[in-house]
């Protein structure tokens, strides 16, 4: 069909965002050969949104130094070009298939390779999140223009240079709302308030002060927009506080005038590819569901960053999609050892059929969340594959002051951890140490819960 | 035969200037276009109609205040194919709902629009409604409706699966179906277009004032003046009437709110499933739509304003309430977006179609509301009737009875797109993930005839921002392809005409 060198890879990675630069570059440490493994992004450039955040803020925890999106993005672009893994840019996968003789096989096209297949034996998923949209929210009023996502008034503003309103509204304190609200005033916009429909914001502390205290923007807790004014571009805004089952309260409502709404209400997972192929998602999260490996229920097939679940700091994405990378390597290095063996099994005339398949048979721990705490991932853990210590990441579904966290195996509490505060809006870990579960005795489960709540 | 009153060339007779014009004036007169037909409008009814006069040799143009077709009630309905059980026999409804149904295949095929004959269902949930069912299917048999006939609780929950268990019984019409409005809006103006209708966009008629040999109708900047007006005008049909008949008309603009589902759970259910009215009130219907997608509501609030398009949290959650009364699950999470729309209900109850008594020349197409989008090849056609009487003239020759649609990615299987692509790479360049749709489809949008020049626009022609994100991802780059391939500054671009701009600086 053509003649293309990307048509067979080892590691294929699906977007070139954050998380798939630091899981290419793992993998390419963990020593598969560069050109083996090979990135699949749909924009015209690899680094993701990252390209658009010229805010600083990124990298404290990687690289000790406080840097931009695009810098943030560079470092892991260098290093990922450095190494020379091939990347087809402007290319969009629009199916994977898990073949019967474990091969991923999948369907991509672009404007100078058209239409072809793309032969894997492991796939890693790092296709991003997205925004949660006007029509999911269900706000009532008309449907004017001046109606946007905080990323694309962020895309207008940052890459375009160009202004998408003179006085704005935004709902929700997502963090790129937050960021947006002082871009926009940066600007010369006026940005009236930001609404949280939440008694508490869904973003970073760190954001709220330095985008919306340091501008003097109100953020109005338990608010939210009850209607949109305005035919042909937005007039204005009515927003009204809601009691404690999120229903707004009449008489309290208020009307804004704007030519703008910001919505920042969220981030949903872009697992549509995911899904098509049969891979098990997370109703709390909205990804898939994984294991200490970052790997899918379909073997071979990894997930990290934000398609996995929502992260806060773009440093945790890294940390997490690297994970995935190193064990993308290691499955592709057992089933090429496998393969070597049962060649040479066969060439000695032993059956091979007996050969324990890799991850089967051995003890899986189920993590669970409950009381107060949304979902963890990984949500099991193999223990034959587990390293010295594996990072567990959680969020809480409401703010949390002094209480005790605490971690239960099986029916015993075996660890408290005091915690000042904890928040939606902040992604939360705790580690857990090898020892500690192989030493107790029939370990089927651990759960992570908030006493007393 | 009779030769069409004007041609091209033709020179301004003089007896239709106003005296009393001033130097401005007169200029304006010298410019004037004149048309043997004009019909006001350019939603499924005018459309329809201008598509059945571009079959005859006459000179024929479309006026629409917006800024593309399909703008005003055509944009926002239920998408149903009526099979006809509902209309009171003998009213112009019932015969039109009927013609309509039948005629709608046809034209699909011709005119390459998504229809899809479904079947629809009128739940009863009740005993006691037995009878109001019964009557339903009396009706039906009247008007001549095939295939009615009552279903059981157990073969309707066959048939069905996923209904709520409350339902008793149904009828069931298998001559129901479903449409895309947009695209069968679309493919009548096109194919209107390209078989020499002219169509004037942004042009709002302001005032129509009758002349000896026809009317003068008037907008902004311009005058037309035309032998045969045809007023499709949607909830404005009665202004416009008014201008020329001592006999008044009186359209309450009747809002009907919706929420459209993901199509994830475009499968809830597989038929078009309305309720009997119950002591809640008319109930709403819950569908599939041609394109995957789970459509509910719509709600009936009778309002003042002609632009009221508004939704409003009683009538979503109206929606939600009664469409779940339907259906075993209603998803209220996978809500993508909520709409509405005005129905044009004239005070007589039934549709306004003919020539307006006191007032020669001009034709009425007024109180179009449901099942008006299955009536209107049937309306096309009886108007076409209509203005052969008035005014005879042959059939062309040329005329172009078949269209052919954007080509849609999405629809097509990897053989295909790979074709497609070899034809035009910009075919491989996905703009609107959620959709699937090409850079490839969306300049095919806007570069086919009576093309997109809005987001809107591209929007229904190629489904580009119709899908759960809503066009957050995409809504950038499409302005951006819109504002390239038109030559304009994307500050230029709007979402659909007038001051609905994207950006402010």
């Amino acid at each position: 069909m053509r003649g293309n060198m990307f048509e067979k890879a080892d590691i294929a990675i699906v977007g070139g965002g954050p998380a798939g630069l630091a899981a290419a570059a793992a993998a390419c440490m963990e020593g598969i050969e560069a050109e083996k493994i090979l990135i699949i992004e749909r924009g015209g450039e690899l680094g993701g949104i990252l390209n658009q955040c010229i805010h600083n803020g990124f990298g404290l925890h990687t690289f000790k130094e406080e840097l931009t999106g695009p810098e943030y993005a560079a470092r892991y672009i260098e290093q990922v070009e450095e190494m020379g893994i091939p990347c087809l840019l402007n290319t969009i996968v629009t199916d994977i298939r898990a073949d019967a003789d474990g091969k991923k096989r999948m369907t991509v096209m672009n404007r100078t390779d058209g239409l072809f297949e793309i032969e894997a034996g492991a796939v890693i998923l790092a296709m991003g999140c997205r925004e949660r949209p006007r029509g999911a929210l269900n706000i009532p009023g008309y449907r004017p223009a001046g109606i946007y996502s905080a990323g694309t008034a962020q895309h207008y503003v940052n890459i375009e240079g160009r202004m998408p309103g003179k006085e704005a509204v935004i709902l929700g304190s997502g963090d790129i709302g937050l960021i947006m609200a002082r871009r926009m005033t940066l600007e010369g916009a006026k940005v009236k308030l930001v609404a949280e429909l939440m008694p508490y914001s869904g973003g970073l502390k760190r954001n709220i002060v330095q985008c919306l205290d340091d501008y003097g923007i109100p953020l109005k807790l338990s608010h939210t927009v009850v209607d949109i004014d305005g035919k042909e571009r937005v007039k204005g805004v009515t927003i009204a506080k809601v009691d404690e089952k999120r229903r707004p309260i009449p008489g309290t409502e208020e009307y804004i005038g704007c030519d703008t709404l910001l919505l920042s209400c969220g981030l949903i997972p872009e697992n549509e590819l995911s899904a098509g192929m049969g891979v098990n998602l997370n109703p709390a999260t909205s990804g898939p569901v994984v294991n200490e490996s970052m790997e899918t229920n379909i073997s071979g097939v990894f997930a990290c960053g934000n398609v996995l679940h929502v992260h806060d700091l773009v440093d945790y994405v890294s940390e997490e999609a690297a994970n995935a990378g190193r064990h993308a390597a290691s499955y592709i290095q057992q089933e090429a050892e496998e393969k070597r063996k049962k060649t040479q099994e066969g060439r000695l005339g032993i059956d091979g059929s007996c050969t324990v398949k890799r991850g089967m048979g051995c003890q899986e721990i189920t993590i669970k969340a409950e009381n107060g705490i949304r979902y963890t991932v990984p949500s099991v853990i193999r223990l034959a594959h587990m390293r010295e210590e594996e990072l567990i990441r959680f969020r809480t579904g409401d703010i949390y002051k002094d209480v005790s966290l605490a971690v239960r195996f099986n029916d015993t509490v075996v660890m408290r951890f005091h915690k000042k505060i904890m928040a939606p809006g902040e992604m939360e870990q705790i580690r857990l140490k090898k020892p500690k579960l192989e030493a107790f005795e029939g370990l089927r489960e651990i759960t992570l819960f908030i006493e007393g709540q | 035969m009779a030769k069409p009153l004007f041609n091209q060339e033709e020179n301004l007779n003089i007896e239709e200037r106003d005296i009393s014009a001033g130097a401005d004036d007169v200029m304006r007169e010298r410019k004037m276009k004149k048309y043997d037909v004009m019909i006001i409008g350019a939603g499924v009814s005018g459309s329809a109609i201008a598509r059945e006069l571009s079959a005859y040799d006459r000179k024929t143009a479309v006026l629409e205040r917006a800024s593309d077709i399909c703008e005003g009630t055509s944009k926002a309905n239920s998408g149903i194919v009526h099979a006809g059980y509902d209309a009171e026999p003998g009213t112009k409804k019932a015969a039109l709902n009927l013609r309509g149904n039948t005629l709608m295949e046809k034209l699909a095929k011709q005119l390459d629009f998504p229809f899809r004959r479904n079947g629809s269902l009128v739940l009863c949930f009740e005993e006691k409604d037995r009878g109001r069912l019964e009557k339903l299917l009396e009706k039906g048999k009247k008007n001549g409706v095939e295939g009615l006939r009552i279903l059981e609780k157990e073969e309707l929950l066959q048939l069905e699966p996923g209904l709520s268990s409350k339902a008793a019984a149904a009828l069931y019409a298998p001559s129901g179906g479903i449409v895309c409005p947009f695209g069968l809006t679309a493919a009548l103006a096109e194919n209107a277009y390209v078989n020499g209708v002219d169509f004037y966009l942004n042009t709002e008629v302001k005032a129509v004032k009758k002349t000896a040999e026809g009317y003068r109708l008037e907008t902004a900047d311009e005058v037309f003046f035309s032998r045969i007006v045809v007023n499709a005008a949607g909830v404005y049909a009665d202004e416009l009437h008014n201008m020329v008949s001592g006999k008044k008309l009186h359209i309450t603009p009747r809002k009907g709110e919706y929420c459209l589902f993901d199509k994830t759970v475009g499968d809830s259910v597989s038929h078009t499933v309305f309720q009997l009215p119950t002591e809640y009130g008319k109930g709403v219907l819950v569908t599939p739509t041609v394109h995957g997608n789970l459509l509910v509501g719509p709600t009936a609030m009778d309002i003042e304003e002609k632009e009221g398009v508004n939704t409003t949290a009683p009538g979503l959650k109206d929606v939600l309430e009664k469409g779940g009364l339907s259906v075993r699950a209603l998803p209220a999470g996978k809500v993508i977006t909520s709409f509405a729309g005005l129905r044009a209900h004239e005070d007589g109850g039934d549709f306004v179609i003919g020539e307006v008594k006191d007032a020669k020349g001009f034709i009425d197409v007024a109180g179009i509301e449901s099942p008006g989008l299955t009536c209107a090849p049937a309306i096309g056609e009886y108007v076409a009737a209509i203005v052969q009487e008035m005014m005879p003239a042959a059939r062309k020759r040329n005329f172009v009875a078949e269209r052919k649609g954007i080509a849609l990615i999405a629809g097509m299987d990897n053989r295909e797109r790979q074709e497609k692509i070899r034809e035009n790479p910009a075919y491989a360049n996905v703009i609107c993930r959620c959709e699937l749709v090409t850079e490839g489809e969306i300049m095919d949008a806007i570069h086919r005839p009576l093309g997109a020049v809005t987001l809107d626009g591209v929007k229904r022609r190629t489904r580009a921002g119709m899908g759960r994100c809503q066009a957050g991802f995409c809504s950038a780059k499409t302005v951006e392809i819109l504002a390239r391939e038109l030559g304009k500054d994307i500050g230029e671009i709007t979402k659909a005409g007038g001051g609905s701009v994207f950006l402010s600086d």
